[in-house]
């Protein structure tokens, strides 16, 4: 067998795709983990708190009977909107609307050109754009 | 369509456009975190700190002593898990095997195994981890004789667990970065042996 010298992205040992699963299985799941590492990275967050209420979520799930798929990041994004919304950092009048009026977006919303490189931030600046029309 | 039926990725994308017009988040920052936690923390820094126990019998005693200020030897264990108090390393042995779970929801060593796969945070492996570990690990291709004993640690708010794996018959003449290879993320959850 070969070993690599060298562990890096391209080696056998390049974490976490060798050893199986990836963490995310989709972009809306990784933001949402960035958005909540953020805030608390930027103290705005308590971790403990956020814990907290995920476990309260999944706990609910599942006496709720198990009745729906399961889906730990919808979970997460629970426990995430409720503490934004009693931490007072997101209202939910405004959160309301702005979901709403993304819904109405046409199909192709985020790629008005042909372009090929990872434009999340640059799709968030433009809804970010869309709160104020 | 209600506000409640809107999917989950509208929802994420209005929660970051509202972060970032408060000026809670920056998406740059937010990309460059997934980024780190995606592609620069995984289990390659625990098979790191296996290999390193493996072969230096002082590291290995500090390691099983004190998790974290070991790890801390190695360059790991910067920011990532800064909310977590400890870090305790399980040795197997040969009458002993340790599994890791978290039964509340998915607390996991990040500093040294990156993010959990979706498996550890199902709630049939939460539940049969502790409910019946060894019929779980049999399942999951891990036969264990039964005069071995099996250990379920089950994380909590101030401590995350990270199993440390017996090095495989014949790997003595490897040296560290042979054998950090050989070390997989499923040995240090202990749903496999080496």
């Amino acid at each position: 067998m070969s070993l690599p010298v060298r562990l890096d992205e391209d080696g056998a040992a390049a974490p976490p795709r060798e050893n199986g699963e990836l963490a995310f299985g989709a972009p809306w799941e990784s933001r949402l983990f960035g958005l909540t590492m953020a805030l608390v990275e930027g103290g705005q967050l308590d971790w403990e708190t956020f814990r907290g209420r995920l476990i309260a979520h999944i706990a609910d799930w599942e006496a709720r009977g198990r009745d729906e798929t399961w889906d730990y990041w919808q979970r997460w994004r629970e426990a995430f909107e409720d503490s934004l919304a009693i931490a007072g950092l997101v209202d939910q009048q405004e959160m309301d609307r702005l979901v709403r009026r993304l819904a109405r977006r046409p199909h192709g919303h985020d790629h008005p050109h042909d372009h090929h490189h990872d434009h999340t931030s640059e799709r968030a600046a433009n809804t970010a754009g869309e709160i104020d029309e | 369509m209600t506000i409640e039926d809107a999917g989950p990725e509208l929802r994420t994308e209005a929660l970051e456009a509202l972060l970032v017009k408060k000026g809670l988040v920056r998406s740059a920052a937010v990309d460059a975190l997934v980024e780190r936690y995606e592609q620069d923390i995984g289990p390659l820094r625990g098979a790191r700190v296996v290999a390193q126990a493996w072969t230096d019998p002082a590291f290995r005693a500090r390691l099983l002593e004190d998790g974290m200020p070991a790890i801390r030897e190695l360059g790991f264990g910067d920011n990532t898990d800064a909310h977590v108090a400890r870090l305790v390393v399980k040795e197997n042995t040969e009458s002993v095997h340790n599994l890791i779970v978290c039964t509340l929801c998915s607390c996991y060593p990040w500093a040294v195994l990156g993010l959990p796969p979706a498996w550890y945070k199902s709630p049939a492996y939460r539940a049969r981890a502790v409910r019946e570990p060894r019929r779980l690990l049999a399942e999951l291709g891990l036969e264990l004789p039964p005069e071995v004993e099996v250990r379920v640690w089950d994380s909590s708010a101030e401590v995350r667990y990270m199993v440390l794996p017996r090095r495989p018959q014949g790997a003595d003449d490897l040296g560290v970065e042979q054998l950090t290879a050989l070390v997989t993320r499923d040995s240090m959850i202990g749903v496999e042996r080496l």
